[in-house]
């Protein structure tokens, strides 16, 4: 039988390794987007398991985060708030893979003159993800520091939503595209790409309030 | 055989004592599931017994200082009068304690025997009644700051706070048990150490007086009061009375079993002559008051916010109706068993 100072640091170390996962996903995501963007299409094909890879493991350590939080007993009072993060820390991981698999089946034609725009869109609402996830690491381990993150999370979900915007009027004001649809198609990814950073704010806001509780 | 039965009505209060008090001291641990109840009540039977019979001889001594009982009838009536206080007061939610209600008992007692009240103890005793709840409160204060600090600036994992603060609930929880049966086991054993004829009892290499023997089942009292009804009442201090999180928990059964263990150490006592300094009454003091002193102690330390001015008016309150009841309850029943049942309650 383990003593709760092995349970408890068992524990620890599971979720420093599910937030690593998390931002390793972040940044294959990145790459595969800026590479998709090149019109590496054939390397974007190739490392695409990457990201099924990270996701598989993140479940992994998902499902024994949780299996050990509820039967070690330890932190009771704050377990409940602890799963809600890091369940919905999840989403991120999953939304890189579907957006992904859609660049990788969809195809969506980017054209040359919004390219730049687009690499700003992956790069500014990534950053907000990434920003959310050093606020998850300060939740545990200091907690002052956590209201911090979650201002940069607004700020660079709020970057995001311009150049989505600036996007969309740049596609439908367009003469070089032709097809109605693909506008449509461009402006579909352009919100999936956002999307990242509206559900870094959503997460952001249930960390808060975790943090809020967590006060002595 | 008599005897047993004389001091069943002890018995009964240290039961309530252990059913009630204790149960401030892990309330929120076992309602936050931080300790378990089979760990928390086994803690407190085994300090609060020890505390009992090892430390509980300087809190009696100012009870009997006060009023000298000295017929077993007479002990059994004050205790039951206690008893039978501190019920009623519990039916009225006040934060109710059962060192008031002998005292009042024991001055019912006095007044029925005309024996003096001796002033001088009772305005010590009085004294402490209003100093341990400030005490409980300014220490609160400190300790609280002191954790706030630590949580703050130490970079603590979330994971290693849980594991301190709950290895410290069972610490302190110990501690606690040990100052509640020392300072406490007074009021539920004081009034038979002049009349009980237990006799002296031999365990291994420890010799226990008529008195240690009589502590030890106050606290065994005590103990099957925890074991019987107290998790009932651990949960509704934890989800209901004071919903503080744990290290809050942590600091308020600190701060509240300092204020119990200073108002019921000799060693203390004796330390604080040597060195020439004023020493500080050995009197049973209120836990549960100590514990309300501690909770508004840490709303103070948080801004003054959120902080129950209701409940400082309830401990007044209990000041004045816990042994003015026990005073009245006493008197009427030495009469009923002086004159009715036809037993000597004072020589």
């Amino acid at each position: 039988m383990k003593s709760i100072f092995g349970k408890s640091k068992e524990l620890e170390k599971n979720i420093e390794e599910y937030l690593d996962i998390v931002e390793e996903a972040l940044l294959i995501f990145e790459r595969d987007i800026n590479r998709y963007l090149e019109g590496q299409y054939d390397l974007f094909e190739e490392n695409l398991d990457d990201i099924l890879t990270v996701e598989n493991n993140a479940d992994d350590i998902l499902r024994e985060i949780k299996y050990k939080l509820y039967t070690y007993m330890l932190i009771p009072e704050a377990r409940g708030d602890v799963l809600n993060i890091i369940e919905s820390l999840d989403n991120e991981v999953d939304l890189c893979k579907k957006v992904l698999m859609q660049f990788s089946i969809e195809k969506p034609e980017i054209k040359d003159f919004i390219v730049a725009d687009f690499k700003e869109l992956t790069k500014q609402s990534l950053k907000s993800a990434e920003q959310l996830v050093r606020g998850i690491r300060t939740y545990f381990e200091e907690i002052s520091m956590v209201n911090e993150y979650v201002n940069k999370v607004h700020f660079y979900e709020h970057e995001a939503d311009k150049l989505e915007e600036r996007i969309k009027r740049k596609v439908f004001s367009t003469d070089q595209i032709d097809d109605f649809c693909k506008k449509v198609h461009i402006r579909h990814f352009s919100e999936r790409l956002a999307y990242f950073s509206d559900l870094a704010e959503e997460i952001s806001e249930i960390l808060s309030v975790a943090s809020i509780k967590r006060s002595i | 055989m008599t005897s047993f039965l004389f001091i069943s009505s002890g018995l009964f209060l240290g039961w309530s004592l252990g059913a009630n008090d204790a149960a401030n001291l892990f309330g929120t641990a076992v309602s936050t599931k931080m300790v378990k109840f089979s760990t928390a009540a086994l803690i407190i039977s085994i300090f609060v017994t020890i505390g009992a019979v090892f430390g509980g001889t300087g809190t009696t001594e100012t009870l009997g200082a006060l009023g000298s009982v000295n017929a077993l009838a007479g002990a059994f009536v004050v205790a039951l009068a206690a008893g039978v206080t501190v019920y009623l007061m519990t039916c009225y939610k006040l934060p109710v304690s059962t060192t008031q209600s002998i005292v009042g008992a024991i001055i019912g007692w006095n007044l029925f025997s005309g024996s003096p009240t001796q002033l001088d103890v009772l305005s010590k005793i009085l004294g402490t009644w209003i100093f341990s709840p400030i005490l409980s409160a300014l220490f609160a204060m400190v300790f609280f700051k002191i954790a706030e600090y630590i949580v703050k600036n130490c970079r603590i994992h979330l994971f290693k706070i849980d594991m301190f603060t709950r290895i410290g609930l069972i610490l302190v929880g110990a501690f606690g048990a040990y100052s509640l049966g020392a300072n406490n086991i007074a009021n539920v054993m004081g009034v038979f150490t002049k009349t009980s004829i237990l006799g002296s009892l031999q365990i291994g290499f420890i010799t226990l007086s008529n008195t240690q023997v009589l502590f030890l089942l106050g606290g065994l009292a005590i103990s099957v009061g925890v074991f019987t009804y107290s998790e009932r009442v651990m949960k509704t201090v934890g989800r209901n009375i004071f919903k503080i999180s744990p290290v809050a928990s942590l600091v308020v059964v600190l701060s509240s079993s300092t204020v119990l263990f200073i108002f019921a150490s000799e060693g203390l006592e004796s330390i604080l002559l040597n060195l020439g300094l004023p020493t500080i009454p050995l009197v049973p003091v209120s836990g549960s008051q100590a514990v309300v002193g501690a909770v508004i102690g840490i709303g103070l330390a948080k801004g003054g916010r959120n902080v129950n001015y209701k409940l400082l008016g309830k401990i007044g309150l209990g000041w004045v109706l816990t042994p003015l009841f026990a005073l009245i309850i006493s008197y009427i029943a030495l009469f009923f068993m002086q004159n009715v049942f036809m037993h000597q309650v004072y020589l």
